[in-house]
C-alpha cells in the first residue's frame, strides 16, 4: 500500500486541461517537490489533493482510503493539511487564535458547551493555546503571539500558515510556494523548518519555484507540465533531464541556473 | 496573561449589568419602562443576529421572520388554544429552531448578494402567511395576546417586565460571549476570514453556518414571543421586511463583530425614534443622517470605532510616558 496514489487525475476548467490523466505514487517519511513552469497545474493539483476541487476523472487515495469526492474538512480529518499560494489567514484574529482554529478536529465542543462555557472546556483551552504557542514557536514566530494577524510582515504569515496547518496533526503537508517573497534568510529558515518537519513523522509536499530551495530538501522531484507529468525521480536524475531543462528553463544556458535560487516562468505564459 | 484575556469580556459584562440595575433611577414613568423594554428585546436579537453577520460573516435580511415566528406562534398556542404561555413560547421557539435548520441548509450554501435575496424571500414568506392567515392570526388587524402567566400569577407591570427582560439580555450576551470564545465561535470566526482556509483545516462550512442561523433564530424568537406577551397586541408591522432590516442596521451601527456593539445599536436605534417624536416629519431623514454619518466615519460601527480610538490614546500615551524606543524595535 503506497502512502498517497493517484491515479489518472484530471482536471478541467471549461476547455483548460490543467490537470491531465496524472498518476503517480508518493511515499511516506520523505520530502517530495512537485515543479513545473507557471500555469503548470501544481496548484490545481494541491487543491484536488485538499477536496476543494472534485476531479473531473481519476482517484486519489491516502493511506489506502479512497477520498476522492469528499468535502475538504474530510481531507483535513483523514489527516492532510496545506498552506496557499495566495495567503489564506484569518485576518480578523491574533496570530495565536489563527493556528487554534488549526486545532478545530482535535477540540471535542458541542453547543451546549459552548454557549454555557462548561469547566472541562475552559481548561481544554488552556491547553489549546498552550500547543498553539508552542507551535507558533517550533515555526519560529514566538515573538508574535500575542499580535494580530493582519499586523504581521508577510515572511511571518508564511510561517503562520505553516503552524495553523502544523495543528491538524497532519500526517501529509502540501506546502504551496511557501518561499515566494521571503527574503534569502528567511528562505533559509524555511528549508531547515522543512527538514525538521519530517523528524516530526509528517510527509512533505513541496510545490516551488525556487530551485535552490527544491535541490537541497526533496528526497523526489515530480515534474508537471500543462498539467501531465513531465518526469519524475530523486533531484539529482531530475536535474539532469534534458525534458526538464528544455520545458522548465527553454534554453541549455539557463539550465546552469537549475542550481541557483528563482523563478522560472515559460517565455509568453509567465503573468 | 489570562487575566487580561478575561478583562474586556468580565468588564463588559459587569457594565452592562450596572447598567440594567441603575437604569431605571432615570425610567419617570412607564412609558419610560416600554421604551427600555423594547430596547432590550432587540438587544437580544441583534446580540443574536450579530453571532451570524459580524462574526459568521453571513447575511440576514429576513430575520423579522423569526421574530414573528416566536410572536405569532406564542400568541396564537396562549391565546387561541390556551396553552401556558411558558410553553407556547418554547413550541414556538422549536417551531422558529427547525425551520432556521430546514431552511438554512438550502440557502446557507449561497453566498453575498444570493444569501440576501434567499433570506429575504423567506422573511417575505413568513409576513404574508401572517398577514393571510387571519383566522388564526388576526390579519393585518393584529391579535390580542395573553399575558405572561406562570401557574396562576400574570406578569403585567412594565416595572417587573423590566427586571425579567434585562435579565434575559443579560444572559443572552453572556451565551453569546461564551460562544464566540469556545472552538465552534472560533470556527465561525474562521469561515468569515477565510471559508477555504477554515475548511481544509477541519471545519465544516455548512454545518457552523446552520448552527450559527439557528442559534441567531431562537434569539429572535425568544424576543418576539415576549414581545407579544409583554404588549399583549401584536400586529404584522413587526414582521415586515423593514424591521428585518432595521435588524440588521442596528448591528452594523452598533459594530460587526462586538456583542456589545450590537446591544448599544439596539439601544441607539430604537431610543432615537422615540426622540425624534417632535420632529416627526423628519424622522426619517435624520435617521437616514445619522446611519449615513456612521457609515462614513466609523464604517466598523461605534464600538468598535471607539475602543480603536481609546486603544490608539492609550497607546499614544504609553509611548510618550516610556524611553525613546531602541532602533529596530520598530516591529
Ligand atoms: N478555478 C479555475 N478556473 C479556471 N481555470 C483555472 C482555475 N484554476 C486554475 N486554472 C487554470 O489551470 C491552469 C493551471 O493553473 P495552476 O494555478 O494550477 O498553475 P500553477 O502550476 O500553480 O502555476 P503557478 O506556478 O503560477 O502558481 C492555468 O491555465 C490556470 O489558468
Ligand atoms: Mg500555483
Amino acid at each position: 500500500m503506497n502512502f498517497l496514489e493517484v491515479e489518472s487525475l484530471s482536471k478541467v476548467f471549461g476547455g483548460v486541461h490543467a490537470v491531465e490523466d496524472l498518476s503517480f505514487d508518493f511515499q511516506a517519511g520523505a520530502v517530495h517537490s512537485i515543479i513545473g513552469p507557471n500555469g503548470a497545474g501544481k496548484t490545481t493539483l494541491l487543491n484536488l489533493l485538499t477536496g476543494i476541487y472534485s476531479p473531473s476523472a481519476g482517484r486519489i487515495r491516502f493511506e489506502g482510503q479512497d477520498l476522492t469526492g469528499l468535502a475538504p474538512h474530510e481531507f483535513a480529518r483523514r489527516g492532510i493539511a496545506r498552506t496557499f499560494q495566495n495567503l489564506q489567514l484569518f485576518f480578523n484574529m491574533s496570530a495565536l487564535e489563527n493556528v487554534m482554529v488549526g486545532r478545530h478536529l482535535h477540540e471535542r465542543c458541542g453547543l451546549a458547551s459552548a454557549l454555557l462555557r462548561f469547566p472541562r472546556l475552559s481548561r481544554e483551552e488552556l491547553a489549546c493555546r498552550e500547543e498553539a504557542a508552542e507551535l507558533m514557536r517550533y515555526v519560529g514566530l514566538a515573538r508574535y503571539l500575542g499580535t494580530a494577524a493582519d499586523a504581521m510582515p508577510y515572511g511571518a504569515l508564511k510561517r503562520l500558515e505553516i503552524a495553523r496547518a502544523l495543528a491538524t496533526r497532519p500526517r501529509l503537508l502540501l506546502l504551496d510556494e511557501p518561499a515566494a517573497g521571503l527574503n534569502p534568510t528567511e528562505a533559509l529558515e524555511l528549508d531547515q523548518l522543512i527538514g525538521r518537519l519530517t523528524g516530526r513523522g509528517v510527509t512533505v509536499v513541496l510545490v516551488e519555484h525556487n530551485m535552490h530551495l527544491v535541490m537541497g530538501v526533496s528526497d523526489h522531484i515530480l515534474v508537471l507540465d500543462y498539467g501531465r507529468k513531465l518526469a519524475e525521480g530523486p533531484a539529482a536524475a531530475v536535474r539532469e533531464d534534458p525534458r526538464v531543462i528544455e520545458a522548465y528553463l527553454g534554453s541549455a544556458a539557463a539550465a546552469r541556473n537549475l542550481g541557483a535560487a528563482g523563478a522560472a516562468p515559460r517565455a509568453g505564459i509567465g503573468p | 496573561m489570562a487575566a487580561r484575556f478575561a478583562t474586556p469580556r468580565a468588564g463588559g459584562m459587569a457594565a452592562l449589568a450596572a447598567l440594567i440595575a441603575l437604569l431605571p433611577l432615570g425610567l419617570r414613568n412607564d412609558y419610560f419602562y416600554d421604551v427600555a423594554i423594547l430596547v432590550g428585546l432587540n438587544a437580544i436579537v441583534c446580540v443574536g443576529l450579530n453571532l451570524l453577520v459580524g462574526y459568521a460573516g453571513q447575511i440576514s435580511l429576513g430575520h423579522a421572520g423569526f421574530f414573528g415566528i416566536g410572536a405569532y406562534g406564542s400568541a396564537i398556542l396562549a391565546t387561541r388554544y390556551g396553552w401556558p404561555p411558558l410553553a407556547a413560547m418554547l413550541a414556538a421557539t422549536l417551531a422558529a429552531a427547525a425551520i432556521a435548520f430546514a431552511v438554512g441548509r438550502p440557502i446557507l450554501r449561497l453566498r453575498g448578494h444570493y444569501l440576501a435575496m434567499a433570506t429575504l424571500a423567506l422573511g417575505v414568506i413568513v409576513y404574508m402567511v401572517i398577514s393571510t392567515e387571519d383566522r388564526f392570526t388576526g390579519g393585518p388587524d393584529g391579535m390580542t395576546v395573553a399575558p405572561l402567566a406562570i401557574g396562576g400569577w400574570a406578569l403585567r407591570d412594565p416595572r417587573l417586565w423590566y427586571w425579567v427582560v434585562g435579565a434575559l439580555l443579560l444572559a443572552a450576551v453572556w451565551f453569546a460571549l461564551n460562544l464566540i470564545d469556545s472552538p465552534t465561535g472560533r470556527a465561525l470566526r474562521a469561515l468569515h476570514g477565510s471559508e477555504v482556509a477554515a475548511e481544509v483545516v477541519g471545519v465544516d462550512a455548512t454545518r457552523h453556518k446552520v448552527m450559527v442561523f439557528v442559534v441567531s433564530a431562537v434569539y429572535a424568537s425568544i424576543a418576539g414571543s415576549l414581545n407579544a406577551h409583554f404588549s399583549g397586541f401584536i400586529t404584522p408591522a413587526k414582521v415586515t421586511f423593514l424591521h428585518s432590516i432595521e435588524l440588521v442596521t442596528m448591528v452594523v451601527f452598533g459594530g460587526m463583530a462586538s456583542t456589545f456593539g450590537a446591544v448599544v445599536g439596539a439601544a441607539a436605534l430604537t431610543t432615537l425614534p422615540q426622540v425624534l417624536t417632535p420632529l416627526k416629519d423628519y424622522e426619517m431623514m435624520v435617521l437616514g443622517a445619522v446611519m449615513m454619518g456612521t457609515m462614513i466615519f466609523m464604517p466598523r460601527g461605534v464600538v468598535p470605532s471607539l475602543q480603536a480610538l481609546l486603544t490608539r490614546r492609550r497607546d499614544a500615551a504609553a509611548a510618550a510616558a516610556a524611553p525613546a524606543p531602541r532602533p529596530g524595535d520598530g516591529q
